[in-house]
């Protein structure tokens, strides 16, 4: 507690009155306000964590470890097991960062470089803050009518002449993981570029200007002196939209098939966990609902696994200055 | 990477070939990275253009005084999904923003740099990374089944988990932007704590707390998957709290994965609203920002 509130008068000799008057008492429950709900905020994480772990109990119980190993999702037998879901969502999520990646990377460099002026930079920056205010239901909506059209022929194309390779080797059909991998890019780019960019543009200015004073052109002094200078950020921010990319679910749901199966070729649909979740829980009696929510902490404690770790990397990085 | 040939003169000693490998590579990254913003921005053009393409053919007076129709019928709108996503909106925010702004007020009013504000702030950015159908699962076992049912205050529950960190960081950082100036002036005059915050540092960054409660709702706004096991739905109106309500991106959801033409149109028009709704409201944010009271 500040010493601004009157209460070290009270120890003075001069026999001041104590102040504990409502003026203080006000002061004192304020306080305490503030306090219970910022604790609050980190009660309210472990409150989650706790609420469907303990509607999943029956399950963890009843499966154990088996479940992320098993592949069948029967309701009407009771019989569930998440790998093709779990598959589902990692190639889904490492077909979103292969594209991702390179593009949010580019593009933070281009926004914190003067290669435009600011004028320009600015709104173009802005669009693409507009990108991730997108819902993700019209991301799913514009997936279904618009983008599955578009993208036919390259499939047709690609399965044609590459059907020899396993990833391309059934034929197109609109829904599937290669669609989800692609829209999910576009969801995540957003997050990649705001902190890779706010991580280059805090970056010391004499970094750059050495690296140019020793006869290093543009892109040398970016790709040899600042990136690596900003990789826990650049890091962090991936980590970030691996996170936002794992837990999609509307874009998912409407996008990947729901096929509960597991196959080598990004053609085929297939499932997420969250996708799983959303189009099974409507129907789902007791003990499915405790089976969705155990595949709710095998998607939690994957997505905090990849959060935390980038919360640590973006803090590191955030020390060093 | 090449060295300098010898055979140069001296007056090229220092200049680099324009057609050297290193500039070669420099030109090359430059065009690649504009080439890759311009790239990023067809997309978002693309969904934007659609959007009001297909939306604007199907939005009129209809969609916000009419309930939807049944499958296999044709004409009808979506105003229950409209008040409902507003209701749903309304409960969420009065959760999460006097939570949020309260919490920001001990980070950094009180905690300022103390473990408790470390660990807060830690928990407050993990949480914003929980996956919005996770805050949807909770919200269904916290008030969905000890209630005995869906409703839309459930789903403002759901919504309210995942405002929360938007809230409190976006209105940390506008309270920091508050010079120490003032409020040492205001103790100084002999005003406690509380008054100092609530009538001097609260109001000279009410357009960060504007910004933060605003930009969470565009977030929320937009959220179908933490609605399916909270609001769920409802093809009638409803203002209840206590009871299932339809809300936009759910209907959106629902409309267009059923093979009805009708419905689908109003999925896009639905679209069209939601989408001018999120637009308006994430821009207005980025322009409240701007002003600065001191």
């Amino acid at each position: 507690m500040s010493s601004l509130t009157g209460d070290s008068l009270a120890d003075k000799p001069i026999s001041l009155e104590k102040r504990w008057n409502v003026t203080t008492i006000v002061d004192q429950i304020f306080y305490f306000l503030t306090l219970i709900l910022a604790i609050g905020v980190g009660f309210v994480l472990t409150w989650v964590a706790y609420e469907i772990v303990g509607l999943a109990f029956p399950a963890i119980q009843g499966y154990g470890l088996s479940f992320l190993t098993s592949t069948t999702w029967d309701p009407v037998r009771n019989i569930y097991g998440v790998l093709p879901q779990v598959y589902g969502t990692l190639v889904t999520s490492f077909i979103a960062l292969l594209i991702a990646v390179p593009f949010g990377v580019g593009i933070a460099i281009f926004l914190s470089e003067d290669f435009v002026p600011v004028s320009i930079r600015t709104p173009i920056a802005f669009a693409i803050e507009l990108l991730a205010a997108v819902p993700s239901v019209v991301y799913g909506l514009w997936g279904i009518f618009v983008f599955i059209p578009f993208l036919r022929p390259f499939y047709l194309f690609l399965h044609n002449n590459f059907g020899w390779i396993p990833l391309f080797s059934t034929p197109p059909r609109g829904n599937s993981l290669l669609t989800l991998g692609i829209v999910l890019s576009i969801m995540i780019v957003p997050t990649i570029i705001a902190i890779s960019r706010s991580t280059l543009i805090s970056l010391p200015r004499d970094l750059r200007q050495g690296a140019l004073a020793l006869g290093a052109t543009r892109w040398e002094a970016i790709l040899r002196v600042l990136v690596p200078a900003g990789f826990s950020g650049i890091v962090g921010s991936i980590m970030l939209a691996l996170g936002r990319a794992l837990g999609e679910t509307m874009a998912a749901a409407m996008l990947v098939g729901n096929a509960n199966r597991i196959t080598a070729s990004l053609l085929a649909p297939g499932a997420t966990i969250a996708s799983l979740i959303a189009s099974q829980f409507g129907e789902a009696g007791r003990a499915q609902v405790a089976a969705l929510m155990y595949s709710g902490v095998v998607l939690m404690v994957m997505t905090l696994l990849v959060n935390i770790s980038a919360e640590v990397i973006i803090r590191r990085f955030q020390n060093i200055e | 990477m090449t060295t300098q040939s010898p055979e140069m003169s001296d007056r090229d000693l220092f200049a680099r070939k324009s057609n050297s490998p290193r500039n070669i590579f420099n030109v090359g990254m430059t065009v690649l990275v504009s080439v890759f913003t311009v790239v990023m921005l067809l997309p978002l053009g693309a969904i934007i253009f659609d959007v009001a393409r297909k939306g604007i053919q199907y939005v009129g007076i209809d969609s916000f005084t009419r309930l939807p129709p049944p499958p296999g019928l044709t004409e009808g709108g979506f105003g229950n999904a409209v008040v409902g996503t507003l209701i749903v909106l309304s409960i969420a925010a009065a959760i999460s923003a006097p939570f949020g702004i309260l919490a920001a007020v001990y980070l950094t009013e009180f905690g300022r740099g103390s473990r408790i504000a470390y660990w807060v702030k830690f928990a407050a950015n993990v949480l914003s990374g929980v996956p919005a159908i996770l805050c949807g699962l909770f919200a269904y076992a916290v008030v969905v089944l000890t209630t005995g049912g869906f409703s839309a205050f459930a789903g403002g529950v759901a919504l309210a988990v995942l405002m929360l960190p938007i809230v409190l960081r976006t209105t940390e950082e506008g309270l920091l932007l508050v010079p120490r100036e003032v409020r040492q002036a205001a103790i100084g005059l002999g005003a406690t704590n509380f008054q100092t915050i609530t009538r001097i540092v609260l109001p000279a960054a009410l357009p960060a707390i504007a910004t933060a409660v605003t930009l969470s709702l565009a977030r929320a706004g937009g959220e179908a998957a933490p609605l399916l096991f909270t609001a769920l739905n409802n093809n009638f109106w409803s203002t209840d709290p206590s009871q299932p309500i339809a809300t936009l991106s759910v209907l959106i959801y629902f409309f267009a994965i059923i093979p009805y033409k009708a419905q689908q149109d109003l999925a896009w028009a639905a679209a069209l609203v939601l989408l001018g709704i999120i637009l308006l409201v994430s821009i207005t944010s980025r322009l409240l920002t701007r002003r600065k009271v001191y």
